[in-house]
């Protein structure tokens, strides 16, 4: 060992980074930039990828312009205002669906969610003779439950609330209890069970892609059971429960009317955006959706966030049900069943990627209002419905070509 | 005067099924040194980092910190500790800031209200406080803390990734192969860094495969091989064809392992366990 000691560092000889000895002579900034590419083009490539929600507001303004240019009465108060009505549910329905593709996931169920949750807020404040106040919270307990039912899912494959759930509904519907109260007692039990874990969890994570579309199934599966297929009426609800209809309400501001479910949908649009840009659930949110096992070494817990954003995305959507029944007036089953469809191109439209990680809140609204302004327009200009779907259909696919044009700056 | 490791691992067994990823592993990681791992694929440094930072648990053997017995869960533990790990792929959120990348998983809320009930976040002081760790750094050349990492060059991310572990460690920082996805001038900026954070006082473990790195930035150098801790050596002592050729078996590796000046350190597991492995096999 010791002549080994002795012997020089052979290293030293030659020097272990004489390759690198060419360096001194190179520049000496190593982090430093290059200038961007100054063509307007570029500029206007890189603006978009700074600000997701830019995108969505040119069209907006943009296609506010033409319609307002070819159709006489476009910008009447009146049809403005209606748009927004228009937009309410949808724009509701998107802001769920954001959160989850935020997250990289989608949420085949929102309109099924929503619609369940508001029967069960019609049945049990009309027939079942409750408090409006307590049918309200009865569904919107339903919602997170159904949320929270997709993100146990996704996230751990956890079945014991689905396992309670169904045996709280075998036992009292055994006691005779009405179908009314039993679906959301039962939800209610499995809600708890999945709140705090209980129960055995398979490791085994589903896509959710999957998850929700056999959610959707089973949602409305449940709600034709729940409903008997029956529609609430109107004027049930009017003498029974008018706390149901009040997102209907209107009010003017400046000859224009509003609904409350628009301010609700607003409210909803300001507190998400909140949530998402000014806490650390937000930024989780987005970690998440961009590099999963990245945000999971940077110590956030990742299936907590899921679980929470699936669940919202329940909420949320009851939330929508019940703006829903002030929008619509009755308590359909049947209703809004491409709901699902409209929240997701409400959102791919206000550019936010289904890659997950990228997008922003208001983008949804703006996408919402896009297609309301869309429809709106085309209509008032004599345009047939089909078509008004065709032009909807169009701007999808420009809005994702956008999303992959935008997102190569970082590639 | 003595000198206590940091972190000791003595006996370190870790099995997958019949596999045998770590056998009987020991380690020491003194204060103020840049103790670098080399050993060639399948050698098992991986495995005995994960152990190091909580990424697995060992099967058996014991691992101390500052001389108290530990048992990591999770890397958030081993994070919770005080030692932070750069890992191979970063582990940085692309589409984020640099700002909210140090501070993911970790934020800092508003006083008061705002922070107490409804969580506000504290961006002013998430990104001073980012932008002072990267100046100190000299890696104030990014043109802004709010720009997202995506935008980011190779090099810059290593050192956001770097400025992140140096911040928030309190005991050492684990780098894996922190050079081996980039360029000649981005490599010698990063190893500059590693010797920066070292003049900082903090302990670094440094995985690579660079050898002229390796010679350059360690302190001292443990050689794993056949699953166990083969030899630890001094750059010094050594040529790096000989470290090559402890590492592949080629050469025997000396019979004693080298520690720092004073070095206070519990026997290893196995005595002369190095010797004994070559001459079985």
């Amino acid at each position: 060992m010791a002549d080994e000691r002795a012997a020089p560092p052979r290293g030293a000889t030659r020097g272990p980074q004489d390759y690198e000895s060419a360096l001194d002579k190179g520049p000496q900034d190593v982090a430093s930039f290059e200038v961007h590419d100054t063509s307007p083009l570029a500029r206007f490539h890189h603006f978009l990828h700074a600000n997701p929600t830019a995108a969505p507001v040119v069209v907006l303004v943009f296609s506010c312009l033409v319609f307002g240019t070819v159709a006489n009465n476009f910008f009447s108060p009146f049809n403005l205002s209606l748009i927004i009505q228009q937009v309410t549910v949808i724009g509701i329905l998107g802001a769920a669906q954001t959160l989850v593709i935020l997250t990289a996931g989608i949420d085949l169920s929102v309109a099924a969610i929503m619609v369940l949750s508001y029967m069960v807020m019609a049945r049990l404040a009309v027939q079942g003779d409750l408090p409006s106040i307590l049918a309200v919270l009865a569904g919107l307990v339903v919602g997170l439950a159904c949320g929270l039912f997709n993100g146990g899912l996704v996230t751990r494959t956890r079945l014991a609330p689905v396992a309670v759930a169904v045996l709280a509904w075998v036992l009292l519907l055994s006691f005779d209890l009405p179908l009314i109260y039993v679906v959301p007692v039962g939800m209610a039990a499995g809600l708890v069970v999945g709140w705090f874990g209980f129960g055995p969890a398979l490791a085994l994570r589903l896509p959710p892609f999957i998850v929700t579309l056999g959610a959707w199934s089973i949602f409305f599966a449940l709600n034709l059971w729940y409903s008997e297929s029956e529609t609430i009426r109107s004027q049930d609800l009017d003498a029974a429960a008018p706390l149901l209809k009040i997102f209907g309400l209107r009010v003017e501001i400046l000859g224009a009317q509003f609904t409350l479910g628009s301010f609700l949908m607003l409210g909803i649009f300001l507190v998400l955006w909140y949530a998402l840009n000014w806490t650390g659930w937000g930024r989780a949110v987005y970690a998440v959706g961009d590099d999963k096992e990245a945000a999971e070494l940077s110590g956030i817990r990742t299936d907590r966030i899921l679980l929470s954003v699936y669940g919202t995305a329940g909420l949320l959507c009851a939330l929508g049900g019940w703006a829903a029944i002030g929008r619509v007036g009755s308590a359909s089953p049947q209703s809004f069943y491409e709901g699902n469809l409209d929240a997701i191109t409400a959102v791919v439209i206000g550019g936010t990627s289904l890659f997950g990680g990228r997008g922003s809140i208001f983008g949804t609204l703006f996408g919402a209002l896009i297609v309301g302004v869309f429809r709106s327009g085309l209509k008032l200009g004599g345009v047939e419905v089909l078509w008004q779907t065709f032009a909807v259909g169009l701007l999808i696919i420009v809005a994702v070509a956008m999303d992959q044009w935008i997102r190569r700056v970082s590639a | 005067m003595s000198l206590k490791p940091v972190m000791t691992g003595r006996g370190l067994t870790k099995r997958y099924g019949r596999v045998t990823a770590m056998d009987k592993a020991d380690f020491d990681l003194f204060p103020g040194e840049v103790l670098a791992i080399i050993g060639d694929n399948g050698a098992g440094k991986s495995t005995l980092v994960k152990a190091l930072c909580g990424a697995i648990h060992v099967d058996e053997g014991e691992i101390r910190l500052d001389d108290r017995p530990i048992a990591f869960k999770s890397p958030m533990e081993a994070r919770d500790a005080g030692i932070e790990t750069v890992y191979q792929n970063l582990a940085l959120s692309p589409a984020l800031s640099i700002a909210d990348n140090m501070f993911l998983g970790r934020e800092l809320y508003k006083e008061g209200i705002a922070g107490a009930v409804f969580r506000m976040l504290d961006k002013k002081k998430m990104r001073d406080f980012a932008r002072q760790k990267l100046t100190d750094l000299g890696l104030m050349t990014v043109q802004s803390i709010t720009q997202a990492v995506e935008t980011l060059s190779g090099g810059q991310r290593q050192g956001v990734a770097v400025a992140r572990a140096a911040a928030f460690a309190t005991k050492f920082v684990i780098m894996d192969e922190p050079t081996a996805a980039l360029g000649v001038k981005e490599s010698r900026r990063v190893l500059e860094l590693i010797l920066d954070v070292k003049a900082r006082g903090m302990p670094i473990v440094l995985i690579s495969h660079n050898m002229p790195q390796v010679f350059e930035v360690a302190d001292r150098i443990h050689i794993h091989r056949l699953s166990r801790r083969h030899a630890v050596i001094r750059p010094q002592d050594f040529s790096m064809s000989d470290a090559v050729a402890i590492m592949t078996g080629a050469m025997a590796p000396p019979q004693e392992i080298a520690l720092p000046e004073g070095a206070l350190v519990s026997p290893p597991s196995v005595a002369s366990a190095a010797g004994e492995v070559t001459s079985g096999r």
